[in-house]
C-alpha cells in the first residue's frame, strides 16, 4: 500500500514532465488523454488508500526520502494519510478528473491546448502534495505550487491584459498570505524543533496560550491568503479571467479550501488559541455576508459564481472558528460538487454563447439548452440549501453548531447570508435562463447544447450534489463524522453533539424557510414584475452603486498600498540618479569649463582629503570628457559618507553599552 | 633562500592556474587564428587538474610559506565553487566574445589571472597575502572589464571600477596598517591574539576593523560602497559581469569571512553590529530601486547587491554573541551555501542575457524578452526558473538557500530580521517576475519588428545544463552541499 500512496502523486507528475517536455512533438489527442488519464489512475489509487484506511483505520506515515537535514532540523518528503487526507485526497482527484474530462471539450480548438493540460497536472501534483504531505515543509511546497499554477492558469489567456494583471495580483496577494504562512512555519520550528505533524501536534500542550495564538493568527494569515477571506479576497473575482475549468477546479472546488485544510489540520494548535479561533470565526461570518452583499449585484455570470464562493469559503471558515471542524470538511465536499456543477454549467452557457458573459445579455435560455439548465438549476438548488440537497445539510450544520453553542451573531450573519445566497442564485438561474431573450441575434444563431463529453461530468457531478449530502445524515452523527471522528477530537474539545432532535428539527425548519424566501424574492423580482428590480435600484442608488464597485475595496489598496509602494521604488531610483547625476553632471560641465575654475571647484568640492577623487577629476578634464567620470568623485564621496557613519554607528553603540564611550 | 617543497605542493593548483594564464598569454600570438579556441579548451583542462587535485585536499589542513597561505576544507570550499564558476564562465565565454567578434584569447588569460588572485585570496592566513590576491584580481578584472574596446560604455565600466577600486584599496591598505601598529603583524593569528590582549575598545582597533568594513564592502558591493556595482555591470562585457558578480563576489566573501572571524573574532560584538546596519541598508536598497531598472543588466546588479544583503544575515548571525557557537556556525554555512547557489542562478541569468540577441545585438532592455516564450519556449522557461529561483520560490535552489539563512537568523534570536528579509524577498518578487510576465505575456514591439532569439550553441548548452540542473537538483536533494560547507565552516576558528 506504500507504493500506493506514493504513485497517487507521480502518475500526474510523470503526465506534466512528458506533456511539458514532449508535448509540442505529439499529437493534442495523446496530450490530453495523458492528462485525465493520469488525474483518472491517481483517483483509482486514491479509492484504495481510502478503502484501506476504512478497514485499518489508522493513521500511517509514508516516507519517500529524506529531504534536507541539517543542524537540528529533520525534513523528509513524507506523507500522512488519515480520513481527513483521504477525504481531500477523493475530493482533489474525483472532481479534479471530472474537470479534467470536461476540459477536453471546453478548451478544444483553443491555442496552447498543450500547456493547459500540463499546468492542470501541475496544479493536480502541487495540491496532492498540499493534502498529503506530513509537515509543514512539504504542505508549503503544494502551497507555493498550487499558486504558481494558479498564477500560470489565470494568465493562461496572456495576450488579454486583464488577464495578466489578474495573475499578477493573485499572485502578489497570495505572497503576502505566504510570508504569514512562513512565520508560522518558523514559530513552529523554533517551538518544537521538528516539522513533523505528528510530533507538533503531541507537543502542542507545551505551548503558552500566547505563542499558540501567535502560532494559528500567522496561519491564519496564510489561510485568508489562499482562501480569498477578508481582507485578502480581491484577487479571487479577479482571477474568472481563467479559463472556466480553472475558475472550477482551482479557484472554486481545490486550491481556495487549502486554507481551510490547513486550519482544521492544525485543530490541535487552533484548540488552545481562544483569541484565534475566534478570530476565524469572525473573519469567515464576516466574509459570508460581505461577499453575499457584492453578488447580489454583479453582472458577470462567472463574477456572481466568484463572490459566492468567497461567501462559502467564508462559511468553512466560520465552521472552524466555532469548532465544528468537521462540518468545514463536510461543507468543503459538498461546496466542492455544486460549486464545481455550477461553474461547469455556467462555462457550458458561456460555450453555448460563443463566450458571452453578461447576464444581462441572456434570458430565455432554457428551452435552448436543456441540459445545461437541468444541471444548473440542481447545482442552485444545492447552494441555495434547498432540502435534501448536498448544501442543505452541510450549511444547515454549520449554522445549528454556531446555534446550539450560543454564537446567536455568528449565527444571525450565517442566516442572512444563507437568505442572501439563495436570492443571487436563483437571480442568476431567473437572469439566464427564464424570461424573455436578450441575446444579440448575431449570437442567438449559434447556441447549440454543449457535447457529450461537457455533459457527462456535469451529470456526475449533479448526482453528487443530490445524494453527497446523506454521507453526513444525520447531523453531527453521520457516517462522514464517524469517519473524521479520530482525525478532529485526537486532542480535547471532544464534546460534538447538538441540542436536542426537537431544536435541531426547528433549526432546519428555519433555514429551509431561509432558503425559500430567498427564492420566493427572487422569483417576485426577476420572474412576476420584471420591472420592480430596476426600481429597487434606483431607489437606493448610492446603496446599489456601492455594491456594484465591490464596495471601492480595490480602489482604496491601491491607493493605499499599491501605489505608496511603487512611488518609494520610484523615489529611491530618483535619488540614485536624478540627485546624484544631477549634481554630479553639474559639476563635470564646470569642470570642463575652465582649468582654474576646475581646479577651485575641485578643491572645494572634494575637500582635499581625497586625493584618488582629484586625480580621477583631473582625468576626466583632460581626455575622457565623454565619461561621465564627475559620477566617480560622488561615488567616492558616498564610500567615505558610510565610512563616517559606521564610524559614528560604533562610537554611539559603545557610548550607549558601556556607558565609558571612546573619550578614554 | 629555498623554497620547501611542501609549500609549493600546498599551493600546487594556485601555481598551475598562474602558469596557465602565463601560458596562455604567451601561446598567444603564436598560435594561428583558426586555432585560438584550443587555449580555451587548454584553460578548462587546468581548471579540472586543479579540481581534482582540491577534493584531494579537501580533508587536508595545513599552514605554508611560514604561515602567510593555509590550506584548510574552508579554502578548499571556495576553491572548489571558484573553479567551476571560471569553468562555465570560459564556456560561456567562448560562445559569447564570437557573438560579440572580440575573440581574443589574451582574455582567457587575464581571466585565469583573476581566478589565481582569487585563489590566493581565499586561502591566505595574512593580510598582505589577501591584499595581494585582491589586486591581482582586480587588476586582471578592470582589464576584463573593459574589453569591448569599441564601446564606450565599456572602457567607462573599466575606468569607473578602476578609480573606485583604487580608493577602496587604499582604504583597506589603511586599515591593514593601523592592524599592523597595533599588533605588530600582519598574520591572522597574531591579529587575534592582540584583539584578545588590548581589549575591546581600544580606538585604534576599532578604526582599523571599520576600515576594513569598507574595504571589504566596497568589494562584496554592499550598500552604500555599492555604487560602482550598476554602472560596471552594464558597461562590462556580459561575460565579465557574471563573472565578477559571482566569482569575485564569491573570492571576496571567502576572505572576508576569515578575517573576520579568525583576526577580528574577538571584536563580534562590535562588526556584529555594524552588519546589521549593512545588512538591512542593503536589503532595502537593492530590492528597492531594483523594482524600477529598464535594463536588465541593471537590475540584475541591483538584484546582485540585495542577494549580499541576504549573505549577510549569515555573517550577522555569526556575530551574534549571545547565540550559541553551533548557531553561529550555522549563520556561516548559511552564506557558503547561499553564494554557492546564487552564483549558479545569477550564473544561469546571465548567460541567457548574454546570448539574447534582437537583429545581432544584444538585447539588454527588459522589453527585449518580449515574446521570447512563444519564439524560443525553453529558453524562456530556463529564464523563467533562474528568476523564480533568485525570487527564492520552491522547488529551487534560492529557497533553500534562502530558508537556511532565514533559520539561522530565526535561532539566533534575530527573527524580526528574517521577518523583514523575508518581506524584501516578497518585493523582490515583483521585479524577478516582471521578467516572466515580459516573456510570456507580450508580445515583441511592432516598431522595431525585430524579435528575440537566443544564439544556440553546444558550449552554451552545456552551461545552460549545469546551471539548470544545479539549480534544480540543490532544490530539491541539497544534503551533499550543506554537509560540504558545514564541515568547511568547522575548519574555521
Amino acid at each position: 500500500m506504500d507504493l500506493l500512496v506514493l504513485l497517487i502523486p507521480t502518475f500526474p507528475l510523470v503526465a506534466v514532465l512528458l506533456n511539458g517536455l514532449l508535448g509540442s512533438r505529439y499529437s493534442h489527442d495523446l496530450a490530453h488523454r495523458l492528462a485525465w488519464g493520469s488525474v483518472g489512475l491517481s483517483f483509482l489509487c486514491s479509492i484504495g488508500v481510502f478503502t484501506e484506511t476504512i478497514r485499518t483505520g489508522v493513521a500511517r506515515e509514508v516516507v519517500a526520502y529524506q529531504w534536507i537535514f541539517g543542524g537540528d532540523l529533520t525534513v523528509n518528503l513524507a506523507f500522512l494519510i488519515d480520513p481527513l487526507t483521504c477525504i481531500m485526497l477523493l475530493v482533489v482527484t474525483g472532481v479534479g478528473f471530472l474537470i479534467h474530462l470536461y476540459s477536453v471539450g471546453y478548451m478544444h480548438g483553443e491555442e496552447g491546448f498543450t500547456r493547459f493540460f500540463t499546468y492542470m497536472n501541475l496544479f493536480m501534483v502541487s495540491m496532492l502534495l498540499l493534502v498529503m504531505g506530513n509537515n509543514y515543509l512539504v504542505l508549503f511546497i503544494g502551497w507555493e505550487g498550487v499558486g504558481l499554477c494558479s498564477y500560470l492558469l489565470i494568465g493562461y489567456y496572456f495576450d488579454k491584459v486583464s488577464a495578466a494583471k489578474a495573475a499578477t495580483k493573485a499572485f502578489v496577494v497570495n505572497r503576502i498570505g505566504d510570508a504569514g504562512f512562513l512565520l508560522a512555519i518558523f514559530l513552529v520550528f523554533v517551538n518544537f524543533k521538528t516539522l513533523d505533524y505528528t510530533q507538533v501536534f503531541a507537543q502542542a500542550s507545551q505551548l503558552s496560550t500566547g505563542m499558540a495564538t501567535a502560532i494559528a493568527l500567522c496561519l491564519l494569515v496564510g489561510a485568508v491568503g489562499k482562501s480569498a477571506q477578508i481582507p485578502l479576497y480581491t484577487w479571487l473575482p479577479d482571477a474568472m479571467e481563467g479559463p472556466t475549468p480553472v475558475s472550477a477546479l482551482i479557484h472554486a472546488a481545490t486550491m481556495v479550501t487549502a486554507g481551510v485544510y490547513m486550519i482544521v489540520r492544525n485543530h490541535v494548535i487552533y484548540d488552545m488559541a481562544p483569541v484565534a479561533l475566534s478570530t476565524v470565526a469572525w473573519v469567515g461570518g464576516l466574509t459570508a455576508l460581505f461577499a453575499a452583499t457584492i453578488g447580489l449585484v454583479q453582472t458577470d455570470i462567472k463574477r456572481v459564481l466568484a463572490y459566492s464562493t468567497v461567501s462559502q469559503l467564508g462559511y468553512m471558515f466560520l465552521a472552524c472558528g466555532i469548532g465544528a471542524y468537521t462540518a468545514a470538511v463536510f461543507h468543503l465536499m459538498t461546496h466542492a460538487f455544486f460549486k464545481a456543477l455550477l461553474f461547469l454549467s455556467a462555462g457550458s452557457v458561456i460555450h453555448a454563447l460563443s463566450g458571452e458573459q453578461n447576464i444581462m445579455k441572456m434570458g430565455g435560455l432554457k428551452a435552448k439548452i436543456p441540459w445545461t439548465h437541468a444541471l444548473f438549476l440542481v447545482g442552485t438548488l444545492a447552494i441555495a440549501g434547498i432540502f435534501p440537497l448536498a448544501g442543505f445539510w452541510s450549511k444547515d450544520e454549520i449554522m445549528a453548531h454556531a446555534f446550539v453553542h450560543g454564537q446567536y451573531a455568528l449565527y444571525a450573519m450565517a442566516a442572512i447570508g444563507a437568505f442572501l445566497t439563495a436570492f443571487y442564485m436563483f437571480r442568476l438561474t431567473y437572469l439566464t435562463f427564464y424570461g424573455t431573450s436578450r441575446l444579440d441575434p448575431h449570437t442567438a444563431e449559434h447556441v447549440h447544447e454543449s457535447p457529450p463529453i461537457m455533459i457527462w461530468p456535469l451529470a456526475v457531478l449533479a448526482v453528487l450534489s443530490v445524494l453527497g449530502g446523506f454521507l453526513g445524515v444525520p447531523p453531527e452523527a453521520g457516517w462522514f463524522h464517524h469517519f473524521l471522528h479520530p482525525v478532529v477530537t485526537a486532542v480535547g474539545a471532544g464534546e460534538e453533539h447538538g441540542g436536542g432532535v426537537g431544536l435541531v428539527m426547528t433549526l432546519m425548519v428555519v433555514a429551509t424557510a431561509i432558503a425559500l424566501l430567498g427564492w420566493g424574492l427572487a422569483h417576485y423580482l426577476y420572474s412576476i414584475r420584471t420591472e420592480a428590480a430596476d426600481n429597487v435600484a434606483a431607489k437606493a442608488p448610492g446603496v446599489y452603486t456601492t455594491l456594484l464597485n465591490k464596495y471601492y475595496v480595490d480602489e482604496c489598496y491601491d491607493a493605499l498600498i499599491v501605489e505608496p509602494v511603487k512611488r518609494l521604488g520610484l523615489v529611491w531610483d530618483w535619488f540614485d540618479r536624478t540627485v546624484i547625476d544631477g549634481v554630479v553632471v553639474g559639476v563635470g560641465r564646470m569642470t570642463q569649463s575652465g582649468s582654474a575654475l576646475s581646479t577651485r571647484i575641485e578643491k572645494y568640492v572634494i575637500y582635499g582629503a581625497l586625493n584618488v577623487v582629484g586625480y580621477a577629476n583631473h582625468l576626466a578634464a583632460r581626455s575622457w570628457r565623454r565619461l561621465q567620470t564627475g559620477q566617480v568623485h560622488q561615488y567616492a564621496a558616498i564610500i567615505v559618507a558610510g565610512l563616517f557613519i559606521l564610524v559614528h554607528l560604533i562610537l554611539a553603540w559603545w557610548t550607549g553599552t558601556s556607558g565609558t564611550g571612546m573619550a578614554r | 633562500m629555498t623554497l620547501p617543497l611542501t609549500d609549493l605542493l600546498a599551493i600546487f593548483p594556485e601555481l598551475i592556474i598562474a602558469a596557465t594564464a602565463c601560458l596562455v598569454l604567451a601561446l598567444d600570438p603564436i598560435t594561428p587564428a583558426p586555432r585560438k579556441g584550443w587555449l580555451a579548451w587548454f584553460s578548462l583542462g587546468a581548471l579540472a587538474a586543479c579540481f581534482g587535485i582540491t577534493s584531494l585536499q579537501m580533508g587536508v589542513r595545513t599552514m605554508a610559506f611560514s604561515d602567510l597561505v593555509i590550506i584548510d576544507p574552508y579554502a578548499s570550499f571556495w576553491k572548489l565553487l571558484l573553479y567551476t564558476v571560471s569553468g562555465l564562465t570560459i564556456l560561456l565565454s567562448m560562445a559569447y566574445l564570437k557573438e560579440e567578434r572580440i575573440h581574443l584569447t589574451e582574455y582567457y588569460g587575464f581571466l585565469l589571472l583573476a581566478l589565481s588572485g582569487m585563489m590566493v585570496m581565499v586561502s591566505a592566513a595574512d593580510l598582505l597575502t589577501i591584499y595581494l590576491g585582491t589586486e591581482l584580481m582586480s587588476l586582471s578584472l578592470y582589464v576584463l572589464a573593459g574589453f569591448k574596446r569599441a564601446d564606450g560604455r565599456s572602457l567607462e565600466a573599466s575606468a569607473k571600477y578602476f578609480v573606485l577600486g583604487a580608493f577602496s584599496s587604499g582604504i583597506l591598505l589603511y586599515g591593514i596598517s593601523l592592524l599592523f601598529g597595533v599588533a605588530g603583524s600582519t598574520r591572522l593569528s597574531a591579529i587575534a591574539s592582540a584583539v584578545s590582549a588590548r581589549g575591546l575598545d581600544d580606538p585604534a582597533l576599532l578604526l582599523a576593523m571599520i576600515l576594513l568594513v569598507v574595504g571589504f564592502g566596497f568589494k562584496i558591493a554592499v550598500v552604500p560602497f555599492h555604487m560602482w556595482t550598476p554602472d560596471v555591470y552594464e558597461g562590462a562585457p556580459t561575460s565579465v559581469t557574471a563573472f565578477m558578480a559571482v566569482a569575485a563576489k564569491a573570492a571576496s566573501f571567502g576572505a572576508f569571512l576569515r578575517v573576520f572571524l579568525e583576526g577580528l573574532g574577538g571584536l563580534k560584538a562590535n562588526w556584529h553590529v555594524l552588519f546589521l546596519a549593512l545588512c538591512i541598508a542593503t536589503l532595502a536598497l537593492g530590492n528597492l530601486v531594483a523594482i524600477v531598472q529598464t535594463n536588465i543588466k541593471r537590475m540584475l546588479a541591483y538584484s546582485s547587491i540585495a542577494h549580499a544583503g541576504y549573505a549577510l544575515i549569515g555573517v550577522v548571525v555569526a556575530g551574534q554573541v549571545t547565540a550559541d557557537s553551533a548557531v553561529r556556525s550555522l549563520g556561516l554555512s548559511s552564506v557558503m551555501l547561499y553564494l554557492a547557489i546564487y552564483a549558479l542562478m545569477t550564473l544561469g541569468a546571465f548567460t541567457v542575457v548574454a546570448l539574447l540577441r534582437k537583429g545581432g545585438l544584444e538585447g539588454e532592455a527588459i522589453e527585449d524578452f518580449a515574446g521570447l516564450a512563444k519564439r524560443q519556449p525553453i529558453a524562456a522557461f530556463l529564464m523563467l526558473v533562474f528568476m523564480v529561483s533568485l525570487a527564492g520560490i520552491p522547488p529551487t535552489a534560492g529557497f533553500i538557500g534562502k530558508f537556511y539563512l532565514f533559520m539561522a537568523a530565526v535561532k539566533a534570536d534575530l527573527a524580526w530580521l528574517a521577518v523583514l528579509a523575508l518581506l524584501f524577498a516578497a518585493v523582490s518578487a515583483y521585479y524577478y517576475l516582471r521578467v516572466v510576465m515580459v516573456m510570456y505575456m507580450r508580445d515583441p514591439q511592432p516598431s522595431t519588428g525585430l524579435a528575440p532569439h537566443l544564439v544556440a550553441s553546444p558550449v552554451l548548452t552545456v552551461v545552460l545544463a549545469c546551471a539548470l540542473a544545479g539549480v534544480l537538483v540543490l532544490g530539491l536533494y541539497p544534503d551533499p552541499l550543506v554537509s560540504l560547507a558545514t564541515q568547511a565552516v568547522l575548519a574555521l576558528k
